[in-house]
């Protein structure tokens, strides 16, 4: 299986082709409105994590191959950075994720979605798959 | 059109963000400083700094002297009877607090709070506080969907148990202008005291509180043009007397002793503690540097502005206005059909255009009209054609990109 830094590495490459930031949004557009839709009924109120700009839906499940999680949102630029966090952590092993720090945004120059002043949901999304990671870890499947 | 040019007196206006000119439409968040305020503060610190009040030394009384004269200035702007009327706060939110804090003794169970629809989050959360506290009830005056209030209902809805009449004067959501005269004296006719949160209004229009025969004023100076952590409540004498303080410590006693203490006379009474005393001189020079200009020339620039962005704005298919109130002021609020107004925002940013996306502190308007926000501009006096030209630009370029 691909490790973490492969994928990593993937998507860097993939944002090295981009000249300006038309490009690299026009992309991370498409991203957004790629993004498998989240079944309707795991878009509880307890999967939802409140932005005050964007709201931001994520669900996990550990199955023998690592976790899977699905998440939305109703922004299609939030919808896009979910896809490039998903893509990284999707069906990695528990204690992979537990303390992952998504270094690979500040090389696509994607780190300001990250910034708690954007009120996206975005930050809290991190935490929570890291906390999934950590209440996942040593529950064999 | 007849334009203001008062970009140089604003340093921060003259940078760059993300590579492209800033045009800075988030004005009603705050407003940028001039250069006369900026340096009236670090003036002060290099020359008067010294605590007011209470030092017979000549720096204390240079620094009370200053402060003391800023209170003056806006006691005269807004045609305050005294003074002691102008009392220093940290902002439109903390007066608003201060006032409903104070109702906590004045309220019966059964008595009712009216607020209107069209509220910040700051003019209603402390009344929906004051309202657990004492029993009050919270009453509404609804908001049509043009974003105006439906004064229509206002005689249904004040009555002799209604004891706090509670509203904006200008709403920062959506820009409405509301019709205070008319609502301040329906609320007069049972008595009940007039609270304006006029944090809006301060930087677009002359405020004449006598003349509008308002209870209660507030505003904040970081909206006009002056610095954060500093704002006034204006408040007539009676209800002032009336209010127990909000805040005890320094400067607001008579006498203490150990087990109690005799109050300070208005306006110290409210003022406990060492104050924002760079703010208030800060403030000062906003308000100077905006009787310079003139109010008036101030509205009609932004005026003659807020139609030209909306006219070219109602060229773009896409746009859907939220807010169409016939007396509007410096603000427009607008969504883009099929797209979040996040994601207009983000990429606004990326050409180096400054506007704020969300519910903008008012969820029940969102709620109200079934969006989960807008995109909003908001003007001020720096505000220049330019602006609104490369604004226009950058937003048919954002729809492209989002389709």
């Amino acid at each position: 299986m691909e490790t973490i830094i492969d994928r990593e590495e993937d998507i860097i490459e993939e944002f090295s082709f981009f000249d300006d930031w038309m490009d690299k949004y026009t992309h991370l557009i498409s991203l957004g409105k790629e993004l498998e839709q989240m079944i309707p009924e795991n878009k509880t109120s307890e999967n939802q994590i409140k932005g005050c700009q964007s709201q931001v839906w994520l669900n996990a499940k550990l199955t023998e191959n690592g976790i899977l999680f699905e998440a939305d949102s109703d922004a299609i630029i939030t919808r896009g950075m979910i896809a490039l966090l998903l893509r990284v952590v999707q069906g990695q092993k528990p204690e992979k994720i537990a303390s992952y720090e998504f270094n690979f945004l500040e090389k696509i120059g994607l780190t300001t979605h990250l910034s708690p002043s954007r009120a996206n949901g975005l930050v809290s999304m991190v935490k929570q798959i890291r906390l999934y990671g950590v209440a996942f870890q040593g529950k064999t499947k | 059109m007849k334009q203001l040019n008062l970009k140089h007196d604003f340093p921060i206006l003259n940078q760059k963000i993300n590579g492209k000119p800033l045009v800075y439409l988030d004005s009603a968040a705050t407003t940028q400083k001039p250069q006369v305020v900026i340096d009236t503060m670090v003036e002060y610190y290099k020359s008067s700094n010294s605590n007011v009040h209470r030092g017979v030394h000549s720096l204390s009384e240079r620094a009370t002297d200053s402060f003391e004269a800023v209170r003056s200035s806006l006691h005269r702007y807004i045609n305050a009877a005294h003074e002691h009327e102008i009392i220093f706060t940290k902002g439109t939110t903390d007066s608003v607090n201060l006032v409903a804090h104070g109702f906590r003794s004045l309220l019966n169970p059964g008595d009712e709070i009216l607020v209107s629809e069209l509220e910040h989050h700051s003019n209603l959360v402390p009344w929906q506080m004051l309202a657990q506290v004492s029993g009050a009830k919270l009453t509404f005056i609804p908001m049509l969907q043009s974003g105006e209030l439906d004064i229509s209902m206002l005689d249904s809805l004040i009555n002799p148990k209604t004891k706090i009449v509670a509203f904006n004067h200008i709403s920062n959501a959506l820009g409405t202008v509301n019709p205070v005269k008319k609502i301040i004296s329906a609320a007069h006719t049972v008595g009940a005291c007039v609270f304006i949160d006029g944090a809006q209004a301060f930087p677009h229009t002359a405020i004449n509180v006598q003349e509008l025969d308002v209870d209660f004023y507030a505003g904040s100076a970081h909206k006009m043009y002056g610095p954060a952590g500093i704002g006034l409540l204006y408040g007539k004498s009676e209800w002032l007397e009336k209010l127990p303080p909000y805040q005890g410590g320094g400067e607001m006693i008579a006498e203490v002793k150990l087990k109690e203490s005799t109050y300070a006379g208005l306006p110290h009474k409210f003022e406990a503690g060492t104050p924002n005393i760079e703010g208030v001189i800060g403030w000062g020079a906003a308000l100077k540097w905006i009787e310079d200009i003139g109010i008036e020339n101030i509205r009609m620039h932004e005026d003659n502005l807020l139609s030209y962005a909306t006219g070219l704005l109602a060229e773009i298919p896409d746009v859907i206005f939220y807010g169409t109130a016939k007396e509007r002021a410096a603000v427009i609020s607008f969504g883009i059909k099929g797209s979040h107004p996040y994601d207009v925002g983000v990429l606004l940013d990326q050409m180096g255009i400054a506007v704020r996306t969300g519910h903008h502190c008012a969820q029940p308007i969102m709620t109200s009209l079934k969006i989960p926000g807008t995109v909003r501009i908001s003007l001020a006096a720096y505000t220049s054609k330019e602006d609104i030209d490369m604004f226009i630009v950058a937003l048919e370029k954002t729809i492209s990109l989002l389709n």
